[in-house]
C-alpha cells in the first residue's frame, strides 16, 4: 500500500477500566491533531463486534490505510485487531496498538497524569503507524506428530487423545515406567475409586497404541526448530536389559545380591528393591531395569563369581554392554506434562520428619495403604533406618498397627516461611480420603485427628465427602501445630485449637504430613530446552491465565497437568485433553503461519561484514555473493523460515542495512521522539 | 545541576515482549500503582535495542532511559538479553565519559511474573533520575521524521 498514510485512531473505554481514569474524550481530541490522522473515535468496547465494525466501516468509507487502537495490551488483543484489519481488506500489519490499560489506567490513579501519559502513548503509536509496512504472512507445513514429555496421567491422556485422532505421538518418560504419581495412589477422592483400576488400562493403552511411540527411561536432550518443525533428540538410557527379550518374569530380581537393600523410589523408600527391578508389578512396560549406580557389577565391576541376574535370566535379556541410544525425530507440536515433586518435609524440621520413624509424608502413607504397596495395604508402625536391609522389617515381624493417626494439613503449602504461598488444592481432600482409609483398614476404633487451617472442599462431591468423613468420627482441629516431639513410644503434637483458643498437646502413634505439590526440582532442564517462563510460584507459566491456560508463550508448545500448577486428577485430565486439542489444531490444519516480523537486508548498502551472521542465535543469516554494478560483493541474506524476529542483528548492523520488519530504526525512532518530548 | 522538587522526569523504556512487557502488563492486571513517568516502547527482544536509541532518547528530551529484558538464561531468543547487557555496559561507560550520570540509563531483568518487581524498578529509576535533575546536555537538531 503506497501513498499518504490515512490513519484512524480508536480509543477504547473498556467499560470503566480505561475511561474510569483516562479522559477518553480528551485523548480522542488530541489524536485528531496528530499528523495523518483522518479520524479518531472512542467506543465502550473496541474488541466487541460493533467496536470492530467501526474500524471496518471507516476503512471502507474513509479509505483508511493505517489503524491505531488504544486499548489493552497488544499481548491481549493484537491478534483480534489484526483480524479486524484483514476482514476490512487491509494488511494486518498496518495495525499499531497503544497500551493504555495495563500500562496506564490500571497503574496510575491520578486522572490527569494518566490522561497525559495516554496521549503520549497514542502519539507514539500514531507516528509509528505512519511508517508501518505491509508484511506477507507466510505459512509452513506442520509435521503431523507430537512430542509429549512426561507420562503421568496428564501425558498419558494427552497421548491417547492425539493418537486416537490419528496423529503420531512420541511419549517420553524419564522413569522406567509410565503412570507417574497417580500410579502410587491407592484410592482417589472423593469417589474412592481405585487408582490402579482406572489408570492401568490407560498405561497399557499407551504402550500398545499403534500411533504412540513410547520411550521410557528416556530424556529429551535437545529441541530445536519451531512450531510445525521441531527437531527432537532423545536419549534412551540403557537399562542393560534387552527390551525385546525381557519377559518380565522377575527371576533376575529375586536373585540380585542387592535385592531388598535399595529404597524403592516408587514406594517412597518404604519398600525395598534390588539393583535390577520393576518399580511395581503393574509397571508399563513390564521390563526390568538395572540401576547402574547400585548394581555391583556395573558400579564395582564385580558381582560374586558372575552376576546372578544374568544366570537367572532364561531369556538371555541381560546385557551389560548395552549403551544409551540417541534417537532423533521431527514433531510439529510439543506438550509438556512433567508433573511435580512433593514438598520436602525436611524443610519443616519442627515436625521431625526424617527424625521420628512414624512421622510420614502422605505419599509414604499412601504407599502403605495401597494393597499392592510394600506392606500389602496394612497400616503398620514403621521402624526405619536400622538394619532392615535383608528383611522388609515391618512386614515380616508381627506388625503393630497404630491406635491413633494424626494428620497435619498444609505442610509446605500456604506457608511463606518455605516460600510456597499457594494452596496445593489436593491436600484437604486426600487427607480426608486417607483418614477414611485409616478407619476402613485399621478399624473404626483407631482415633483419627486432622489439624487444619481451613478445609477447602470446593470440587464436585468434595463437600459431601468431607461431611461423610466427619460422620465417620474423624476429628478435625483447627490449628497449625508448632512442634512434634517424642515421649516414650508416643508422638506429641503441640498445637493451639484456634477455635477455642486453647493450647493442647495431642498424643498419637503416627503423624502423617499432608505435604503440598511443588514444581519439580529438575524443571530447569525443560526450561532451558524450551525457554518456558515460570510464574512466581515457579510452576510453568501459561500464555494467559484465563483464556490460554494450556498454551505457552511459544507457539506449538502446550502445558498439561501439575507442571502448570497444582491440580487434582480430573483437572489434570481436563487440562491434558485441552492441551491435546490445542496441539491438534495446527496438526489438523496442516499449516501454520510463521513470524512475519523477520529481518530483511538492504543488499545495496550491506557491506558484507558478517557481524549479523555471527550474532544470529538461529543461524538464519548467511553471506551470499551478489553482483553489484558489475562487481562481485558479499552481502547478508536472511532465511525467513529460520528467522524468529528478535532483531539482535538489526541492533548490531554498522550500516543499518539489516532491519527487523515492524521494528525498523525508522519506525522506532519516531516513537522515541514522541515519547521523549516533554 | 539545579534540583527542582517539582521535577517530574520523562523516562523512555524499551521492554522485551516476552518478559518485561508481560511483567509490566501483570503489574497492571494486579493494579499495582507506580509513577507515570515511564513510557514504554515494545520491542521483541532487549537485544533489538541499538545503543543509538538510547542516545536518541536522551537527545530528544528524555531524562532517563530504561532497558528491561528477560532474566539471564530465560531469553525467548536464546541470548538476546546477553547482547543487550554487553552493549549496555559499553554504552554506559561511554555515556559516563560524556558526562551523563549513570543513574539516567538503567538496565533491569523483569520476568513475566514479576509485576511487583516492575514497580520497584520504576520507582528506582524515577527516583534516580529525580536526584540528578533534568537532562540538558544533549540537544538534537530538528529532524522531520
Amino acid at each position: 500500500m503506497n501513498g499518504k498514510p490515512k490513519i484512524g485512531v480508536y480509543v477504547c473505554h473498556c467499560g470503566t477500566n480505561i475511561a474510569g481514569t483516562v479522559n477518553v474524550e480528551e485523548v480522542v481530541q488530541f489524536a485528531q491533531t496528530l499528523p495523518d490522522v483522518v479520524v479518531a473515535r472512542n467506543y465502550s468496547y473496541m474488541c466487541s463486534d460493533p467496536g470492530q465494525a467501526l474500524i471496518t466501516d471507516d476503512i471502507a468509507n474513509m479509505g483508511l490505510n493505517r489503524v491505531v487502537v488504544a486499548s489493552c495490551s497488544p499481548r491481549m488483543h493484537e491478534p483480534t485487531f489484526r483480524k479486524t484489519l484483514l476482514s476490512g481488506g487491509l494488511n494486518p500489519y498496518f495495525l499499531e496498538m497503544a497500551n493504555i490499560r495495563e500500562q496506564c489506567s490500571w497503574v496510575h490513579d491520578d486522572p490527569i497524569a494518566a490522561t497525559e501519559k495516554a496521549k503520549r502513548v497514542v502519539e507514539a503509536a500514531v507516528v509509528k503507524a505512519r511508517r508501518l509496512e505491509a508484511l506477507d504472512v507466510k505459512e509452513v507445513e506442520v509435521e503431523p506428530s507430537c512430542l509429549i514429555i512426561g507420562a503421568g496421567i496428564a501425558g498419558i491422556q494427552a497421548a491417547l487423545d492425539i493418537a486416537d485422532a490419528g496423529f503420531k505421538v512420541y511419549l517420553v518418560e524419564k522413569s522406567p515406567t509410565v503412570g507417574g504419581h497417580m500410579a502410587q495412589l491407592d484410592k482417589t477422592f472423593p469417589t474412592l475409586d481405585c487408582s490402579a483400576c482406572i489408570l492401568t488400562p490407560k498405561m497399557v493403552d499407551v504402550a500398545n497404541h499403534p500411533n504412540i511411540e513410547l520411550m521410557t527411561y528416556s530424556q529429551v536432550e535437545e529441541i530445536g526448530g519451531y512450531i510445525g518443525n521441531f527437531d527432537i533428540k532423545v536419549r534412551k538410557k540403557s537399562r542393560f536389559v534387552d527390551m525385546d527379550k525381557c519377559t518380565g518374569c522377575g527371576a533376575c530380581a529375586e536373585e540380585c545380591r542387592m535385592a531388598g537393600r535399595i529404597p524403592n523410589e516408587f514406594d517412597e523408600g518404604i519398600g525395598m528393591r534390588g539393583a535390577i527391578y520393576l518399580p511395581f508389578p503393574q509397571a508399563v512396560p513390564a521390563k526390568y531395569t538395572i540401576d547402574k549406580e547400585n548394581c555391583l557389577f556395573l558400579s564395582k565391576g564385580k558381582c560374586g563369581e558372575s552376576p546372578k541376574c544374568k544366570e537367572a535370566c532364561q531369556a538371555g535379556a541381560i546385557n551389560f554392554d548395552l549403551q544409551d541410544e540417541v534417537v532423533e525425530f521431527k514433531v510439529g507440536t510439543i506438550i509438556v506434562a512433567t508433573g511435580f515433586d512433593i514438598f520436602d518435609a525436611r524443610l519443616k524440621p519442627e515436625y521431625g520428619y526424617g527424625v521420628y520413624d512414624n512421622v510420614l509424608t502422605a505419599l509414604e502413607f499412601e504407599r502403605m495403604v495401597n494393597a499392592s504397596g510394600p506392606t500389602g495395604g496394612k497400616v503398620v508402625m514403621l521402624e526405619r533406618g536400622k538394619k532392615k536391609k535383608k528383611k522388609e522389617g515391618e512386614e515380616a515381624e508381627a506388625p503393630r498397627m497404630p491406635r491413633s493417626v494424626t494428620f497435619i494439613q498444609c505442610v509446605g503449602s500456604r506457608d511463606k516461611s518455605v516460600g510456597n504461598e499457594y494452596c496445593s488444592r489436593v491436600c484437604c481432600m486426600y487427607t480426608a480420603k486417607l483418614a477414611h482409609l485409616v478407619k476402613d483398614k485399621v478399624g473404626h476404633d483407631c482415633e483419627v485427628t486432622i489439624f487444619y487451617m481451613d478445609v477447602r472442599a470446593f470440587g464436585k462431591g468434595f463437600e459431601e465427602f468431607y461431611d461423610r468423613v466427619r460422620r465417620e468420627g474423624v476429628k478435625y482441629i483447627r490449628g497449625n501445630p508448632s512442634e512434634i516431639y517424642k515421649k516414650g513410644d508416643k508422638l506429641i503434637v503441640r498445637a493451639e485449637d484456634t477455635l477455642t483458643a486453647t493450647p493442647l498437646e495431642h498424643e498419637t502413634d503416627m503423624v502423617v504430613l499432608s505435604v503440598g505439590l511443588c514444581p519439580r526440582s529438575d524443571n530447569r532442564e525443560i526450561i532451558d530446552l524450551l525457554k518456558l517462563s515460570q510464574s512466581s510460584d515457579l510452576f510453568y507459566l501459561e500464555a494467559h491465565p484465563k483464556l490460554r491456560p494450556v498454551d505457552t508463550a511459544s507457539d506449538g508448545i502446550y502445558l498439561a497437568g501439575v507442571c502448570q500448577g497444582p491440580k487434582d486428577i480430573p483437572d489434570a485430565v481436563a487440562q491434558a485433553k485441552g492441551a491435546a486439542s490445542a496441539a491438534m489444531i495446527p496438526m489438523a490444519s496442516g499449516k501454520v503461519k510463521v513470524e512475519a516480523q523477520t529481518s530483511v537486508v538492504n543488499e545495496d548498502t550491506c557491506r558484507g561484514c558478517g557481524f549479523c551472521v555471527e550474532l544470529c542465535p538461529f543461524s538464519a543469516i548467511e553471506l551470499v555473493e551478489i553482483n553489484r554494478m558489475g562487481w562481485p560483493v558479499k552481502v547478508a541474506r536472511v532465511n525467513e523460515a529460520l528467522c524468529k524476529g528478535c532483531g539482535a542483528c538489526a541492533a548490531a548492523c554498522l550500516s543499518g542495512s539489516i532491519q527487523q520488519r515492524s521494528f525498523k530504526d525508522l519506525q522506532l525512532m519516531p516513537q522515541i521522539k514522541a515519547l521523549g518530548v516533554k | 545541576m539545579a534540583e527542582n522538587s517539582d521535577f517530574e522526569p520523562n523516562i523512555v523504556a524499551f521492554l522485551c515482549n516476552w518478559c518485561s512487557y508481560a511483567g509490566a502488563d501483570l503489574a497492571g492486571t494486579s493494579r499495582i500503582q507506580y509513577p507515570s513517568n515511564v513510557r514504554v516502547i515494545r520491542v521483541m527482544c532487549s537485544g533489538r535495542v541499538n545503543p543509538l536509541f538510547v542516545m536518541n532518547a536522551l537527545q530528544e528530551g528524555a531524562d532517563g532511559v530504561l532497558i528491561s529484558g528477560c532474566h539471564p538464561g530465560d531469553c525467548h531468543y536464546m541470548h538476546g538479553n546477553y547482547y543487550a547487557r554487553r552493549r549496555f555496559n559499553l554504552m554506559r561507560n561511554f555515556l559516563e565519559y560524556l558526562g551523563v550520570e549513570p543513574q539516567r540509563v538503567r538496565m533491569s531483568w523483569v520476568s513475566a511474573s514479576e509485576g511487583a518487581k516492575w514497580k520497584e524498578v520504576i520507582e528506582e529509576v524515577v527516583n534516580g533520575v529525580k536526584e540528578v535533575g533534568p537532562m540538558d546536555q544533549f540537544k538534537r537538531r530538528q529532524l522531520n521524521w
